[in-house]
C-alpha cells in the first residue's frame, strides 16, 4: 500500500490541505482563538504577556480547572453533569489539610516533613474524592437520581462538609514536602525539563509512526509522508518550544539564598537557576494523556461515548451502563482530590472558600473546548485548551486593569460565543451532532 | 413439539409479563428451530415486540420459561443473549450515532490488543463483512449518523450477523428500507437459513411473511392467537387471524 492513494490533482474530488492534514476543524478553531488573544494581550501589554514569568503564572493557574475539566468531559460525554466538583475539591483539600496538619502527626506520632505524612495525605485525599464521585455515581447509576439534582445536593452538601472538617477555619500546610505540587516551589529545572522535552517529543513521533504502520499493516489509505512529517514538525516544535519558555523563567536570587541556606550553603558567586516544568504542569500533561488513551483506546472510553451517543444502544449491547456510571463520577472524584492537592499547595493553606465556583469553569473549559452537552462528543485537549483560553483571557485583562467584574463578564460571553460559533459551524457543514 | 426429531433452538413457553397491571404478554408459548424463520405477527401493541424483547435480555419476564437447545436458560440482560449467541436486530436498529461503523459492530465485544481496543484490526474486520453484506459501503471513517437508512441497516445486520449467531432476532429488518435493499435482506435471510440459523422475524407486511417465514405466530391483546404453517395457509387466513384472534377453521383443532 503506497502513501499516495490520492485522486490526481486535477480531479473534482481534489482534497483540500485541511483534509489532507487530517485536522480537526474544532482544534483548529481554538488554537487560533488561543494564539489571537496571546496577540492581541502581548500587543497590548508592550511584551510582557509573552514573557516567560507570566505564561509560567498562566499555566500553573490553568492546572487545577484542566484536570477537573477531563473528568468533566467524560461526565459531559456519557450526558451528565458534576455541578460539586468544586465542592468535591474543597473537601479533599479539607481532608487533605487536616491529614497532614493535625490527623497524621498526632495519631501517628510522626514528625512533620516525615515523607510518610505526604504518601499518606496524598492518598487519602484521593480515596476520598473518588469515594465522594462513586456515591454520586451509584446514586445516579443505580437509583436513577439525575445527576444534576444529585450533584445540586453535592454542591451544597461537600462545601459545608469541608466547613465542619475545618471548623470554618483556614489550615496552612505545615507539612513543607506538599507544597511542591504547587508550582513555583516544585520545578523541575532546566536541564531536566529539556531532556523531558526531548523524551516527549521522541514519545509523540514514535507514537504516530506506529499508529501509521498499523493503518499501512492493514492496507488502509494514510494521509501523505510530508504531511505526517509536517503534523511531527508542528508538535515537537510546540513541545520544545514550551519547555525553553519555562526554562527562561529565572529563580530569584533572594529565593536561591534561602535554598542553599536551608541546604547550610551559601550561593556561589553568579549562580543563576531556571524555573522549568513545574510538577503541577507535569501532572496535568499526564492526566491530559493518561484520560485522552482512556477515551480513545479503551472499552471504558469507548462504552462512555457509546452510551453518550445512544444510551439504549449501549445498554442493549450488553454494557453495564449503572457500573459505567459509578466509575465515570468517582474518576471525576479522583481528578478532584487530585486538583485540591495541587490547589492548596499553590495557595499554600486550605482556606474554606477554596474551589468556590470552580465548577462553572470546569464545565466552561469542557464545552469551550468542544464538549456537547447532549453528549456524545468531547475530546480531552478541548477541555485543556478551553481551560487554558480562559486563564489567558483573565490573566491578560488582570495585567492590562480590567476589573474583576468585567473579567468575569467577559469570560461568561467567551463561553456563549464560543458555543455559538461552534453551532453555526455545525449548521454549515450539516453535522447534526 | 419435535419435529423430526430435532432440538428446538428456543422454546418460551407461559411466558407472562406486566407493566403496571397490563399484560404485555400473557401465557405465550413459542418456538423455533434450526434453519427455520417463524414470523411473528399482529397490530402494533399486541405484544410481539416486548416477546422478543425477553429472549434478548431487555426485559426480565415475570412467569414462564425459556429453553435455548433443550436447556433451561436464565436471560436477565443483554449479556447472557449473547453468551446464549442469540443476536437481535432491533426496529431502532440501537447505534450509537457518534460512533463509526467498526465501533458499532463491536460494541460491547471490541477486540483489544496489549490491553488497548485494536481499532485497525476492527476495521479490517468490518470492511471484510461489509463487503459480503452490502459491497456498495464506503463510509467506515464516519459517525454512523452520516449514513442513509439502508447503510445503518446493513451496520445493524453485520452486527447481527458477525459474531456467529446461532439465533436471530429481526424486528421488522425492511420497514425503512427500498425494494432493492429489502430484496437484499430477503436473500441475506435465506442465506442465514440455509446455515442453520433459527430465525424469528418481526413482520407486518404478510407479503414477506408468505415470502420467508416457514411458520407464522400471530398475537392479538399480549395472547398467542395460533402458529401455523405457511403453507397450510393464505394470506386471508393470516390477516384473519391478526384482526379477529381465530385461528381458521380448516386448521381449528
Amino acid at each position: 500500500m503506497t502513501d499516495t492513494a490520492q485522486a490526481p490533482g486535477h480531479s473534482a474530488t481534489k482534497r483540500s490541505l485541511i483534509d489532507v492534514l487530517e485536522l480537526d476543524i474544532r482544534l483548529l478553531g481554538m488554537l487560533v482563538a488561543f494564539f489571537a488573544i496571546a496577540v492581541i494581550f502581548t500587543i497590548w501589554t508592550g511584551g510582557t504577556f509573552l514573557i516567560p514569568r507570566n505564561i509560567f503564572n498562566i499555566t500553573v493557574q490553568t492546572v487545577p480547572v484542566a484536570i477537573m475539566a477531563c473528568g468533566m468531559v467524560f461526565v459531559i460525554v456519557s450526558r451528565h453533569i458534576d455541578l460539586s466538583v468544586g465542592s468535591m475539591l474543597a473537601m479533599c483539600s479539607a481532608v487533605m489539610a487536616m491529614m497532614q496538619a493535625y490527623w497524621l502527626p498526632s495519631l501517628l506520632g510522626l514528625e512533620y516533613g516525615n515523607p510518610l505524612i505526604l504518601i499518606l495525605t496524598i492518598l487519602i485525599g484521593l480515596g476520598a474524592g473518588t469515594l465522594m464521585g462513586a456515591a454520586t455515581g451509584w446514586l445516579v447509576g443505580y437509583q436513577g437520581i439525575p445527576s444534576f439534582i444529585v450533584t445540586l445536593g453535592g454542591l451544597f452538601i461537600w462545601r459545608n462538609v469541608n466547613w465542619f472538617t475545618t471548623n470554618g477555619q483556614s489550615v496552612s500546610l505545615t507539612d513543607p514536602n506538599l507544597l511542591m505540587f504547587g508550582g513555583t516551589e516544585g520545578v523541575l529545572g532546566a536541564p531536566v525539563s529539556y531532556a523531558l522535552g526531548v523524551a516527549a517529543s521522541v514519545v509523540a513521533v514514535l507514537v504516530i509512526l506506529a499508529a501509521r504502520k498499523n493503518k499501512v499493516g492493514h492496507g488502509f489509505t494514510v494521509k501523505p509522508m510530508w504531511a505526517e512529517t509536517a503534523m511531527m514538525a508542528v508538535i515537537v516544535a510546540a513541545i520544545m518550544m514550551f519547555v525553553t519558555w519555562l526554562s527562561r523563567y529565572p529563580i530569584p536570587p533572594s529565593k536561591l539564598r534561602r535554598m542553599f541556606e536551608a541546604r547550610g550553603e551559601t550561593v556561589p558567586e553568579g549562580y543563576t537557576a531556571m524555573h522549568g516544568l513545574p510538577i503541577s504542569v507535569l501532572i496535568l500533561i499526564l492526566v491530559a494523556v493518561v484520560m485522552t488513551v482512556v477515551a480513545r483506546k479503551t472499552r471504558f472510553g469507548r462504552y462512555i461515548f457509546a452510551a453518550g451517543g445512544n444510551p439504549d444502544a449501549a445498554e442493549l449491547s450488553g454494557i453495564n451502563t449503572r457500573l459505567l456510571n459509578v466509575k465515570i463520577f468517582a474518576l471525576m472524584g479522583f481528578l478532584c482530590g487530585l486538583a485540591a492537592l495541587i490547589a492548596q499547595a499553590r495557595l499554600q493553606s486550605h482556606g474554606n472558600d477554596i474551589g468556590m465556583l470552580e465548577e462553572l469553569r470546569v464545565i466552561a473549559a469542557a464545552v469551550i473546548g468542544g464538549t456537547a452537552l447532549s453528549g456524545g462528543v468531547g475530546t480531552i485537549y478541548g477541555a485543556v485548551l478551553g481551560a487554558l483560553i480562559m486563564q489567558s483571557l483573565q490573566s491578560g485583562m488582570a495585567m492590562v486593569g480590567v476589573d474583576t467584574p468585567f473579567q468575569n463578564i467577559i469570560v461568561g460571553l467567551v463561553l456563549i460565543i464560543a458555543v455559538w460559533v461552534d453551532i453555526i459551524y455545525r449548521k454549515r457543514m450539516g453535522i447534526t451532532k | 413439539m419435535n419435529r423430526n426429531g430435532q432440538t428446538p433452538l428456543v422454546e418460551m413457553k407461559d411466558v407472562s409479563i406486566s407493566f403496571g397491571g397490563i399484560k404485555a404478554v400473557d401465557h405465550v408459548s413459542i418456538d423455533l428451530y434450526p434453519g427455520e424463520v417463524v414470523g411473528l405477527l399482529g397490530h402494533n401493541g399486541a405484544g410481539k415486540s416486548t416477546l422478543i424483547k425477553i429472549l434478548s435480555g431487555a426485559y426480565q419476564m415475570d412467569a414462564g420459561e425459556i429453553r435455548i437447545n433443550g436447556k433451561k436458560a436464565t436471560i436477565e440482560n443483554p449479556r447472557d443473549a449473547r453468551a446464549h449467541n442469540i443476536e437481535t436486530i432491533y426496529q431502532t436498529l440501537a447505534l450509537a450515532d457518534n460512533l463509526d461503523a467498526a465501533s458499532n459492530l463491536f460494541l460491547g465485544r471490541e477486540l483489544v490488543k496489549n490491553g488497548l481496543v485494536d481499532d485497525a484490526k476492527m476495521e479490517a474486520e468490518t470492511r471484510k463483512i461489509m463487503g459480503r453484506l452490502n459491497p456498495n459501503f464506503k463510509k467506515f471513517n464516519v459517525p454512523v449518523s452520516a449514513l442513509s437508512g439502508g447503510q445503518r441497516q446493513s451496520v445493524a445486520i453485520a452486527r447481527a450477523v458477525y459474531f456467529n449467531a446461532r439465533i436471530l432476532i429481526m424486528d421488522e429488518p425492511t420497514a425503512a428500507l427500498g425494494p432493492h435493499e429489502t430484496q437484499m435482506v430477503a436473500e441475506l435471510i435465506s442465506e442465514l437459513k440455509a446455515q442453520g440459523l433459527g430465525i424469528f422475524l418481526i413482520e407486518h407486511d404478510i407479503h414477506n411473511v408468505m415470502k420467508l417465514c416457514d411458520r407464522a405466530s400471530v398475537m392479538k391483546n399480549g395472547e398467542l392467537v395460533g402458529t401455523v404453517n405457511v403453507d397450510e395457509v393464505t394470506d386471508d387466513d393470516i390477516l384473519g387471524m391478526i384482526i379477529l384472534g381465530k385461528k381458521p377453521a380448516h386448521l381449528a383443532a
